[in-house]
């Protein structure tokens, strides 16, 4: 395997192109604009289409398009262009369509910050446009992972025929690390749906939306909360760190969680016993691995940079079964190691 | 074989083949409706038909075949 | 006796879901005999909007794609960038085109996007119930303009064609109209000369086609048709726009 110091945003978008996308639609956006800049530079050379659209909302029906005739393709923006991009994923979930989508999130609301934040986990887990419907969220906490992820968003999304998003921050996409490009499997699901021409060998396939009629889109509705519990079944990931004899548990996802990893080392020579639950999936969310975690933990401690939003689903993993505490910095702030563990130090005294 | 037919219950009755008809020989039957509730097209005498398909043409349901 | 004229075969054997007298049939229609006489059927992949003809994909017999309202022209452009050596298409409504969708609409042909737009401008929103469109004729009355469209209070309708014209991506922009069976003839001719663009790669075209709401205008299909020739013609005069002869964009 090769190894490579890039940074964050840029080994993501070679990782797209090692994984068979084929056509990357975007639009200028801080802090993610590498991505475009690097497949503006390198992807045609490989085969692929880069094309900047006139807006995010374009940009996203581009990827509709190309998803429809079976194409891989991948978008990049950040959290207030994802608000743009929410009506069209609605209609790409809606259409069972495959597509990966990036998101580097800033702070926010409105045109919030450019600085790194965790604020859009509701959006991308619970609320990403109108209608009943879920993507894949994936959190990367590392180059490396914005890689991984990247390649495994692309498989799992045409395996499921769903849009996928890897929802990362400024940090890891500024971030520079050695990485490693995993070896990418050539052949890829069949695609018997594209619209692609059906060259007379087949009834037309239309890719749509629309149901007028009320039990035919209950029906259609049903069917993928069906594919979504398969789902939850098996694609929920988290690392557990320490978390065997852990009293207090901490949960956190990407940047953040590099940040408890340090504090719960910080405590661990202090003789505290700590540990972290890292959610590298947040739809599906590992409910399992909480709830394994909590068979030790006294309590839990989410660590968020926003004003709290994952600590809803730890709560509703554990079904409210021990006290789950919250520590947020929002606004592009970051919490720094020694203040998770004053936090730690502070709570695991609460009883 | 009639030169001008009309699919019986693919016509909504909008008369636009009426109108097109130069030979002022298409009308709606007001005596039939279909089953959709329209009184459909009908060629009123299918021997001073030119098979010009000015009607076919007019029709937005594709209810019209000519033959010639 | 030998058949003359009859169903093409691009366009499905089913009734479709438009009022009796409305145009859209008829702009299906051609739109099919050209495929058919392409024989393109195959390679062909159609975007359909949101609007009266949202649901065109269950009549045409090649690929369909739904696009969300306004973005057909951004959809295309993802399917034709993918897709190069197929036949691309949008069937877009005024409201679709012209207001929710201009962005998307204007940035397709200035890029040249090689692909065909069929606008179908009747000056209505039909599907919701007969709203004014940015089409719609001052004077004119919707359910949102019950008084009239006043251009002091609603401004002004866009002349598409017009507009595209002024760009360089724009390889044909051609108005027509279906108010009578030599018009048809000619709307027919220019949605041939858009896909034939498309096979030459020479960028976007737009075929603009006059049509009629009976429904939503009040009048009876036939008091449509002349009401479109005598009042929506004179406003949005027929004709080819911009025609870029000769040009390849290889």
């Amino acid at each position: 395997m090769e190894r490579k110091l890039m940074k964050g945003n840029e080994a993501l978008a070679e990782a797209a192109i090692r994984a068979g996308c084929k056509c990357f639609f975007g639009y200028p956006i801080t802090p993610q604009t590498e991505i475009s800049a690097y497949l503006a530079k390198n992807f045609a050379k490989a085969g692929g289409l880069f094309l900047q659209a006139e807006s995010e909302i374009a940009a996203i029906n581009m990827v509709l398009g190309a998803s429809s005739t079976g194409t891989r393709v991948m978008t990049s923006s950040s959290s207030p262009g994802i608000s743009l991009k929410s009506e069209g994923i609605s209609y790409i979930a809606g259409s069972d369509l495959p597509a990966v989508i990036i998101n580097v999130q800033r702070g926010g609301p409105g045109l919030g910050g450019i600085q790194p934040s965790q604020a859009d986990y509701w959006q991308a887990t619970k609320a990403l446009g109108h209608g009943d419907f879920q993507l894949l969220v994936y959190a990367p906490a590392s180059v490396q992972e914005m890689v991984d992820m990247v390649v495994k968003a692309f498989d799992k999304a045409d395996e499921y025929r769903m849009p996928a998003m890897i929802l990362a921050d400024g940090f890891l996409g500024q971030m520079m690390e050695p990485i490693e490009f995993p070896e990418i499997k050539a052949e890829q699901v069949e695609k018997p749906w594209a619209a692609n021409g059906h060259g007379g060998k087949r009834a037309h396939n239309i890719i749509n939306s629309l149901y007028l009629k009320p039990e035919q889109l209950e029906k259609n509705v049903f069917e993928r909360y069906e594919r979504y519990e398969k789902i939850k079944a098996t694609e929920a990931d988290a690392e557990m760190y320490l978390t065997d004899d852990a009293e207090i548990t901490l949960v956190a996802y990407g940047a953040t969680a590099r940040v408890v990893k340090s504090a719960v080392n910080m405590a661990r020579e202090q003789g505290i016993k700590a540990g972290l639950v890292r959610p590298k999936t947040l739809w599906p969310f590992p409910v399992k691995q909480i709830n394994e975690a909590a068979k030790s933990a006294e309590k839990f401690l989410v660590v968020e940079m926003s004003m709290g939003q994952m600590i809803d689903d730890v709560k509703l993993a554990i079904n409210c079964s021990k006290p789950v505490e919250f520590m947020g910095r929002t606004g592009g702030m970051i919490m720094k190691p020694v203040e998770v563990l004053e936090e730690i130090k502070k709570i695991g005294g609460k009883k | 074989m009639e030169k001008m037919s009309v699919i019986f219950d693919r016509c909504k009755g909008c008369g636009l083949c009426v109108s097109a008809c130069p030979k002022k020989i298409v009308e709606l039957n007001k005596e039939k409706r279909n089953a959709k509730g329209y009184f459909p097209a009908h060629c009123i005498d299918q021997d001073a038909c030119i098979s010009c398909a000015m009607c076919a043409t007019m029709c937005p349901d594709c209810a019209i075949i000519i033959n010639k | 006796m030998a058949v003359v004229f009859e169903r093409p075969k691009a366009l499905l054997d089913v009734s479709t879901h438009y009022c009796p007298g409305c145009t859209h049939g008829i702009i299906h229609r051609i739109l099919c005999e050209v495929i058919d006489e392409m024989g393109i059927e195959g390679d062909a992949i159609g975007v359909c909007p949101v609007g009266c003809s949202v649901m065109a994909y269950d009549y045409f017999a090649c690929d369909m794609i739904e696009a969300p309202h306004g973005r057909a022209p951004a959809v295309a452009t993802g399917v034709k960038r993918s897709n190069p050596d197929k036949f691309v298409f949008t069937y877009q409504g005024d409201g679709d085109l012209a207001a929710i969708g201009t962005a998307e609409t204007v940035h397709a042909a200035t890029r040249g996007e090689n692909i065909v737009v069929i606008f179908v401008n009747n000056g209505t929103y039909g599907m919701t119930g007969g709203q004014m469109a940015p089409t719609t004729l001052p004077g004119q009355v919707t359910q949102t303009t019950p008084y009239g469209r006043d251009p002091k209070i609603q401004g002004y309708p866009v002349r598409v064609c017009e507009m595209l014209s002024t760009l360089d991506g724009t390889a044909l922009a051609q108005r027509v109209a279906v108010d009578s069976v030599p018009h048809i003839k000619e709307a027919k001719k220019a949605i041939r000369k858009a896909f034939e663009n498309q096979k030459d790669k020479k960028g976007f075209s737009i075929v603009e086609v006059l049509s009629t709401c009976p429904t939503n205008w009040g009048l009876s299909p036939i008091e449509a048709i002349e009401r479109l020739r005598n009042e929506v013609i004179p406003y949005y005069p027929l004709g080819v726009y911009k025609d870029k002869e000769g040009e390849n964009n290889d």
